[in-house]
């Protein structure tokens, strides 16, 4: 197997203090300038294999989205580099900049706000094709685009018809074939199932599971629903405040977590079984925000396990075992 | 134990311009004195409406229609608008997904708080006020209760935000509190704190709770009972853990399949899945309305509307397989 | 495309829109009153008694009749005539033919202007954003009519200095609205989608933002016609306005009322009640428009 991803120390920072006037606060009686930053991803590594379904996880604010995002070309990193097949996307001009959206395409969240309530379906799927000169003519565009259709399920007659006219697992079937329209090897899925009803989910996760195998995708699988990462990705990596804090395969992950907070999300997570909230002691503390990172571990002021050294220190990740690395400072001495 | 609501034959009907919607479809259940029920189903099943449709809280075209709705012996169908204006908000609360529009942004909490403690015991002093707002924030685990009382709204994290709320909630005297998804818009690690003091709560008052949620999986951790629901009907109803582990309607057995994860499924195999999506709402089919999505379907179900059966105490369900089922046994 | 607007059209007919349109008392009204207003513009001349600014037509002797049923009066001229015996129902036809291509082109001009800045600024933010609003903020800070009389008295009047001068009044409203609004739908991720996809800038303007930002656009215009109407009657009433050879219906109000407290109010109140028809109507349809597209512009 062959690499197709490598992100390399990628940092992301937002500054949400555009303007000069922003920058000045009033502190102790004299001004002072300041600038206040958001600090979303702070310098992750991690690589997708060919054909590999590779899943990022965490909560709300963890910098998971804003991976995605700066992957797939809508942000600019800061800092660090993301190599498409082996090629640093930094030092590709524009031409071959403009090559990697036949490559790489994304499947976004929320269905009802990523189709564009103005285009028919058919517009929809053509516009990657025709913008991109995949197809010679019109008609054999629209050959394509019903082609694309019908395998995500989307019944060709419908075509004609406006996004606002279909259900919310319809219009991620959509979204999926505009993202497939121009052939891509690797495709950026951002929670796509999150905001579908339970069985439409179910539908929705085994369209992407037949997808991968039938054309050799490679996915990033961007989730915060540990359940739904287990059944599709076989390398995961879970993030909290923009660090990556455990990776590793599947197995390793979710039968030995090793760090306090990965066994804190699969703890917490409800289960059919009905016995896990009631009995695990969940911390009451919450999240440091990503405007005031602390210097230690992210984490330790939620850990069970914190010691002084988490305060004042940040881990690095270190190998537990092959394939399976992990940033605590208490990793292999429990 | 006592029956604290009663609900028969309840159904709300949004008459629009295209047609009727009959989102909550002539359903009957009751829930105990202290019980947790939880109302699970698919976004269009009616699980909503059906607890806005409990304290009248529809809106038109809506029309709300029963035989009764029984709450703690008292006809809520009955009784005027103002009257009900008192039992909601102190013996029926509501808690809804996202704790920011339900709060009022512009107001401290201590003032949200005394506008609740005011309106059910008019007379109240500002201190005694105060004093009960903080015992409120203390028992739903905000630290440093005496200071944060004075806070804004969007001085709160979305799970503290979601504690506030739950505190006004039980600023009346509740008996029964609807949560209409109370946790879906929080993280995993909150929604278990939240469901955790909701748990310890509703214990501790005594009050029942009915949670509105579409996920099973929350629905078994802290719920004594469930019904679920699909188009406007109830399809089975049953202790938690008889659903969850000897599902009856093929809806139900759907559902659970459906989750990843869940037992029979393996890693990397597909998951079982319901086929189809939730009918048209102004179009339902004829006879049940699962029948274009279930694999076990009959000529009868595409005929008539199931009826629904008690298959054992305090378990039942609307299938025409059932029925048979029991039949033969 | 076409087949495409046809698909708009049908889906428009079977919207909520369309249904809550049909029955709204207030939207046929207005729609009916504009209409009746349009077609007396366009088609009016035909039937009018004269050309009231053909002065071959005029008859002195005429002069000043009063409106109909009064004595003195002909049926002919049932609203009356001025001092130079020229009929005002006429007058008002020919008037309201100039007030409404101001009203109508003037929003079209400054919808244009207003729409590229807003879009750029909402659309490409940073320093262009802030020069762009600053400049809407300095000129929101004098009131319209103020600086519509300061542009034409440099301008000097005529019909296209008066277009000018509203498109350089009217461009702040349009602008702040579609920066707006483009700021919101930038958000959305069908605009992501659209630069996943590497459509150029000037494309996921032209085929993602406009189309979802056109309501509140409608909304806005259909409101600023008669606003634009009544500055022009403003202008106009002061001599700031049209040129006597292309009167409006605010000039005509200008002219009636040295005579009006001679007791010939009809040369005035006539045209000045025209302009208050046309206003309200346009109004309330702009309302229902707003309520029915907008919530959020309430």
């Amino acid at each position: 197997m062959s690499e197709i991803l490598r992100v390399e120390n990628l940092t992301q920072q937002f500054r949400l203090d555009k303007s000069l006037l922003d920058k000045l606060h009033w502190e102790k009686g004299r001004i002072t300038l300041r600038e206040r930053v958001v600090k979303a991803v702070n310098g992750i590594s991690f690589h997708v294999e060919r054909g590999e379904a590779f899943g990022l996880v965490g909560e709300s604010g963890c910098g998971k989205s804003t991976t995605a995002r700066t992957i797939i070309g809508l942000n600019r990193p800061t800092s660090g580099d993301i190599l498409f097949d082996g090629k640093s996307t930094a030092a590709m001009d524009k031409g071959e900049r403009f090559a990697l959206h036949k490559q790489m395409q994304m499947i976004f969240q929320d269905p009802y706000a990523s189709l564009n309530p103005r285009m028919t379906v058919m517009d929809i799927v053509t516009e990657p094709i025709l913008f991109h000169k995949l197809a010679g003519s019109r008609q054999e565009a629209e050959q394509r685009a019903y082609a694309l259709l019908e395998r995500v399920g989307i019944r060709p007659e419908l075509a004609s018809r406006f996004p606002h006219q279909f259900s919310g697992g319809q219009r991620q079937r959509i979204g999926i074939a505009r993202a497939l329209a121009v052939n891509p090897q690797f495709i950026v899925a951002d929670e796509p199932v999150s905001a579908l009803d339970v069985s439409i989910q179910a539908q929705i996760l085994n369209l992407l599971m037949d997808l991968k195998e039938e054309r050799s995708l490679s996915y990033l699988f961007i989730a915060h629903d540990l359940s739904v990462v287990r059944h599709l990705c076989s390398r995961l990596a879970v993030m909290y405040l923009g660090r990556i804090v455990e990776m590793g395969s599947r197995e390793q992950i979710f039968e030995h977590p090793s760090h306090p907070y990965t066994q804190l999300l699969l703890a917490a997570a409800p289960k059919l079984t009905g016995s896990s909230i009631a009995g695990y002691e969940i911390p009451e503390k919450e999240m440091p925000t990503v405007l005031d990172l602390p210097k230690g571990c992210a984490f330790c002021n939620r850990c069970r396990y914190a010691s002084p050294q988490c305060e004042t220190e940040l881990p690095a990740l270190r190998e537990v075992e092959l394939g399976h690395v992990s940033a605590c400072h208490l990793c292999g001495k429990k | 134990m006592s029956k604290i609501l009663e609900v028969e034959n309840l159904a709300t009907y949004f008459h629009t311009f295209k047609g009727v919607v009959k989102s909550v479809d002539r359903i009957s259940f009751s829930m105990e004195e202290g019980e947790v029920l939880g109302v699970v189903g698919e976004s269009g099943g009616g699980k909503s409406v059906t607890g806005f449709s409990i304290i009248r809280l529809i809106d038109p075209p809506g029309e709300i229609t029963a035989d009764y709705v029984l709450f703690d012996g008292e006809n809520l169908m009955e009784k005027s608008e103002k009257e009900m204006n008192q039992i909601r908000g102190d013996k029926i609360t509501m808690i809804f997904q996202d704790p920011m529009t339900s709060l009022n942004p512009v107001y401290t909490i201590e003032r949200q708080i005394a506008e609740v403690l005011k309106l059910h015991q008019p007379g109240i002093t500002k201190a005694q006020c105060r004093a009960r707002g903080i015992e409120l924030l203390k028992e739903v685990g905000i630290p440093n209760a005496e200071e944060r009382i004075k806070c804004y709204p969007h001085q709160f994290s979305g799970g503290m935000r979601q504690r506030v709320v739950i505190a006004i909630a039980l600023a009346g005297s509740p008996k029964l509190i609807i949560a209409d998804e109370p946790t879906t818009a929080l993280d995993v690690t909150i929604q278990a704190q939240v469901l955790q003091l909701m748990k310890r709560l509703v214990s501790e008052k005594g009050c029942a709770l009915m949670l509105i949620t579409h996920d099973l999986a929350v629905v078994s951790e802290i719920t004594d009972r469930v019904n679920v629901m699909y188009c406007g009907h109830i399809v089975e109803s049953a202790p938690t853990r008889e659903l969850i582990e000897k599902p009856l309607h093929p809806y139900t057995r759907g559902l659970l399949a459906s989750i990843p994860g869940s037992g029979a499924v393996r890693e990397d195999e597909r998951l079982e899945v319901i086929p189809g999506m939730v009918p048209n709402m102004f179009d339902l089919p004829k006879g049940c309305k699962f029948a274009p999505r279930c694999a076990a379907c009959m000529e009868v179900c595409r005929e008539r509307e199931p009826e629904t059966i008690t298959v054992s105490p305090g378990r039942q369900v609307a299938c025409h397989l059932c029925g048979k089922g029991e039949e033969d046994a | 495309m076409a087949n495409s607007l046809k698909k708009q059209w049908d889906s428009l007919k079977g919207s909520q829109f369309y249904a809550h349109y049909r029955r709204s008392p207030v939207a046929l009204l207005s729609s009916a009153l504009l209409l009746i207003i349009l077609f007396l513009a366009v088609f009016g001349p035909l039937f009018t008694p004269q050309n009231p600014f053909d002065l071959s037509s005029l008859d002195l002797s005429n002069a000043y009749l009063p409106p109909y049923p009064r004595e003195g009066s002909d049926p002919a001229f049932f609203m009356g005539t001025d001092q130079q015996g020229r009929d005002i129902f006429s007058a008002i036809v020919y008037g309201s033919r100039t007030s409404l291509y101001i009203g109508v082109v003037g929003v079209l001009l400054c919808s244009a202007l207003g729409i590229f800045l807003g879009v750029l600024a909402g659309y490409y933010g940073g320093w262009l954003d802030s020069l762009i609003m600053r400049l809407a903020d300095i000129q929101l800070s004098f009131p319209s009519i103020l600086i519509a009389m300061f542009l034409m008295s440099a301008l000097g009047r005529g019909v296209g200095n008066v277009l000018i001068a509203l498109m350089l009044v009217g461009w702040v409203k349009f602008a702040r609205t579609v920066r707006g609004e483009t700021l919101s739908v930038r958000k959305m991720e069908y605009v992501d989608a659209a630069r996943v996809i590497g459509l150029p800038s000037h494309r996921i303007i032209l085929r993602y933002i406009l189309p979802n930002v056109m309501t509140s656009i409608i909304v806005l215009a259909t409101m600023q016609v008669g606003t634009f109407i009544l500055i022009e009657a403003t202008l106009s009433f002061l001599g700031l306005g049209v040129p006597v050879t292309e009167p409006s219906l605010g000039m005509l109000c200008s002219d009636g009322f040295k005579v009006m407290f001679g007791g010939l109010w009809w040369v005035s109140v006539f045209p000045g009640l025209y302009i208050v028809v046309i206003v309200f109507a346009i109004n309330l349809l702009g309302d229902f428009l707003r309520d029915e597209l907008n919530p959020k512009l309430k």
